[in-house]
Parts: C-alpha cells; structure tokens; sequence
C-alpha cells in the first residue's frame, strides 16, 4: 500500500538514539512495590533489567552508549549485552515503547 | 520479557486467583452523556443522564485524588463527549496533579487547535478519536452529525500537530465493515500509532439497534482476514487492537477482565459501576461518590461485590474450567439475553442459549433493515 510504504518501522541499530514517546511513562508504583511502563491501554511490568534499559533511553545515547552504562553497571562484557540489548529495544520499538528521536524516522 | 494482552494489564497487576478483586487498573470516567453525535451503536444507556445531574468540577478533582489513592493508574475521559465539559482542561490537569496517566475518548468535531494546546498544557498522554466509516456519506449517516468525518479528520491532524499520540477508533458493524481496508489506511496516513477496531458490542443504544448493526457471519470472517494481514503488514508502524464480536463467538470476552476486579467506570452523575452498561441491569444499586468514599465503594458497594469473583455463579459456570478466566462473560449481556445477570453469558457455547442467539444474529444481518434509532435526548426509550 502507498501510505504505509511512507511510514516505516524502525530498525535499531547501536547508533539509533531512542527515548519514550510522550504517552509512554516508565514510573514506580509504591502501593504496588514495581515498576510500571503505562501505555494507552496498557500497562506492563519490566523487569529489572527493561527498567534499566528503559531508564537509559533517554533521547541523548545511542544504544551502544545505553550498552556501554550497562556493561559497567553489571561488570559484562559490552560484547555479550550489545546483541540481547539490540533485540529487546527492537521489540520495544516495534510495540510503541520506545521511539526514535531523529525527526521523521 | 513483557506481556502486552489487549485491555489487560500485566498479569503481575492481576488479583490471585481466587481473590475477588485487587487494586484497581484502570477507570473509565463518563464526565457527560452530552453528545453532538447519534451513533446508533453508543454504548451509553437509553436513558441518558441530564447534564443537571452531572457531578460538578470540585466533585471530579476530589474522585481523580480518591482514585490516584486507591491505586488507579490510568482514567480515560469519556462520556458522551467529555470535550463538551467546560472544565475538560482543568479535570485533565486534576489527573495530572493526582499522578494520572490520562487519555481523552473523544468524536474530534469539536477539538480546536486552541483547546488541544491547553490540554497537552494540563498533562493529557494521549488521544484517541472515534471514526464511524472511512468517506463523508456513510460516517456522517452512522454518527447522525453532518460533517462530522471532515472535522474529525482535521482533528486527527491538529492532534498529531499539537504533538499526540493519535488512536484511531474505528467502530465496526454490518453497514460500514466493508470499509475497513481504507479505515487502516486511513490510521496510518492520519500517523496514528494504534488503531482499535472495535466491533459493536450490542448493550445500550447498540442493543436497541442490534438488527441496523449485526455484522453476517461472512463479514466478520472477511473482518478476521483483513486484520490479520495488516496486523503482519503493518508491524512496527501501527498497532492493531481487535475486538471481535462475541454473538458469533464460541467462548464469551472476559468482560472487563472480570466484574469489579480490576477496572470501573463512573457515570456522569458519579455512580460508580462495574462497566458501562451496568446500569441495564434492573434491581442493582449503585452507589455514588456523592456519597461514599471511593475506598468503602471498591471495597463495600454491595452492587460491585453481587458478582465479584466465581461464589454467585449457577452451572454451567460453576464447575467450569475457564471460571476463573473469563468470570462467565459478560453480566449485562446474560440479563439483557438471558433475563438474568446472574446466568452464563448466552455468547458462550456452554450456554443454553448460545444457539438461539446465534440464530438470532444471523436471522438480523440477513434481514438487513439498515433503519437506526438515533441515539439523543429525544428518541422515546420504550417502556418510559
Ligand atoms: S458513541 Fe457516538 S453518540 Fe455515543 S458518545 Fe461516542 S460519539 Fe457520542
Ligand atoms: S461456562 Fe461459564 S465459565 Fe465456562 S466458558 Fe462458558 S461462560 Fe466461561
């Protein structure tokens, strides 16, 4: 189709920056004790991991840079963490979670 | 890593099994019945509350407190038209304060540049409009509004504009299915991130004018298709949620994920229930946060304790596998079928009446009377 052909998904990549879109809100639930990311009719819990993830996100590192804080953060090897990390931002992507902050991509 | 289940949160969100309720999601707050629209399939009650009996500002930012304390995440402003609410923005900017995520269900016609500015100001998240067809002629006929497509269209844009997130409403039946390929094409050209194709689901206005909107059985198995492939198509570009229609189903919906477990709304005049329809079953009462505290309410109102959990159900139910999953359906739709809220949702195969409804469905659609009761203050409701 010619409309969604001018729309296209993103593919995540270590140099593509994300951030969470404006109705995308990652905040801790005290009466809950978790973690909640709230989406329009959706509410999900991450798990420690995502929340850091989620967290680092923020519009000003690319997904190498989110990898390399989390490398220190866990004491890993960026090598082993950059492929999961690579795959989880995508799904999340894909699902509306997280965006691009390039304008138009 | 997550689970993203349609209308249901997370499982760890979820009461135990065998707990009647938790700490609620969700809430949807029906601020007005006013409407300029007649959509014939509103899933407002026949009797339409007079905007004298609506709870008034002060009344609105001390239940969206109530609730942000009783552990409400989102509130999803509805009504009617909440955009006909003069306080719309203040009650929006409440829920920011309160700690709300917030979500506007609007029609879009009377959505300005203007007020959009002043809503992304108060903290509003998010924007969902409702399309009843994809050109002029048949979603002007539907909404009972002249020129109500174009306006929604133009508001679709502003809200993308003033910097939203856009869900595109498309409320599916007999007389406009057909359009649906171009209604997800329309979602996406509109940049809308998610599209919600929400078949009829016949209660209120919808049930008066069940036979102008029962989709054939043919439509709905074209409806599966086509949003299967622009599920697969459109990956990563728009999301897609589906509700089908449950006359045609074998196993009923987990109507809002169970009565008073997780969800609820509240009525214009501030009556809280444990969906939208509640209200056309005869013989509940439903208690008022004019009255009570959100809190007692949750917890005490005996209208929302009457089905809570699987202790009131009757077989089948009873000693049925899927008790727990899906609380036997819907219970305004057993009293509205069954004459019973109390009995198994018709729309499950286990039900006695499951046929007969089903016959009914098609015996409706393959009648094709295209004639619809416009939903306003005006049409006479029977047995007034
Ligand atoms: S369904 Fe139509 S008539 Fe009912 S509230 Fe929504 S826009 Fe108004
Ligand atoms: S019999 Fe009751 S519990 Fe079992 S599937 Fe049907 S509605 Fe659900």
């Amino acid at each position: 189709m010619t409309v969604a052909s001018e729309r296209k998904p993103l593919v995540v990549r270590p140099e593509t920056v994300v951030a969470l879109p404006r109705h995308v809100q990652l905040k801790f639930d005290k009466l809950r004790e978790m973690w909640l990311l709230l989406a329009p009719e959706r509410i999900l819990t991450p798990d420690d991991i995502a929340v850091r993830v989620l967290q680092l996100c923020d519009g000003t590192r690319s997904v190498h840079q989110v990898c390399e804080a989390l490398a220190e953060i866990y004491a890993a090897p960026i090598d082993r963490i950059e492929a999961d990390v690579i795959v989880m931002v995508q799904d999340l992507a894909t699902q509306g979670y997280l965006q691009s902050v390039e304008t138009g991509a | 890593m997550m689970d993203t289940s349609f209308h249901e949160p997370d499982s760890k969100l979820a009461p135990g099994v065998g707990t009647t309720h938790g700490l609620p999601v969700a809430v949807l707050l029906e601020v007005t019945h006013r409407c300029p629209l007649q959509c014939p399939y509103c899933s407002n009650p026949l009797n339409l509350e007079r905007p004298a009996a609506e709870l008034a500002t002060e009344d609105w930012v001390r239940v969206l407190h109530e609730l942000a304390d009783l552990g409400v995440l989102q509130v999803h402003f509805s009504g009617g038209e909440p955009m006909a609410r003069r306080d719309i923005v203040e009650l929006v900017a409440a829920a920011t304060d309160a700690g709300l995520y917030s979500n506007l269900i609007t029609s879009g016609v009377n959505l300005s540049r203007e007020r959009l500015a002043a809503l992304a100001e108060a903290g509003l998240s998010h924007v969902q409009i409702s399309f009843q067809g994809s050109e002029s002629e048949t979603a002007d006929r539907v909404g009972g509004y002249r020129n109500g497509h174009a306006k929604k269209l133009e508001a679709a844009r502003l809200t993308r504009e003033a910097g939203f997130p856009l869900t595109v409403n498309a409320v599916m039946h007999r007389q406009n299915l057909h359009q649906l390929p171009e209604m997800i094409d329309m979602a996406v050209e509109l940049g809308a991130q998610r599209i919600e194709v929400a078949n009829v689901q016949y209660y209120g206005w919808a049930l008066r004018n069940r036979a102008a909107l029962m989709p054939t059985m043919e439509q709905i198995e074209t409806c599966n298709r086509i949003v299967a492939e622009a599920e697969e198509r459109l990956r990563g570009i728009l999301m897609i949620d589906y509700v089908v229609p449950d006359y045609y189903a074998v196993r009923p919906k987990t109507c809002m994920g169970g009565w008073g477990r997780q969800f609820f709304n509240i009525s214009p005049a501030g009556k809280v229930l444990p969906c939208h329809a509640a209200e056309t079953i005869t013989g509940l009462d439903f208690d008022s946060v004019r009255d009570h505290s959100l809190a007692w309410i949750w917890d005490h109102s005996p209208a929302l304790n009457r089905y809570r959990g699987t202790d009131w159900m009757a077989e089948p139910c009873k000693s049925c596998e899927h008790r727990e999953e899906d609380f036997g359906g819907c219970r305004c739709q057993a009293f509205a079928l069954a004459g019973d809220a109390g009995a198994t949702d018709p729309a499950c195969s286990f039900s006695p009446l499951h046929d007969e409804i089903f016959r009914v469905a098609e015996t409706e659609a393959a009648a094709d009377d295209m004639s619809f009761a416009y939903r306003n203050y005006l049409t006479p409701v029977p047995g007034e």
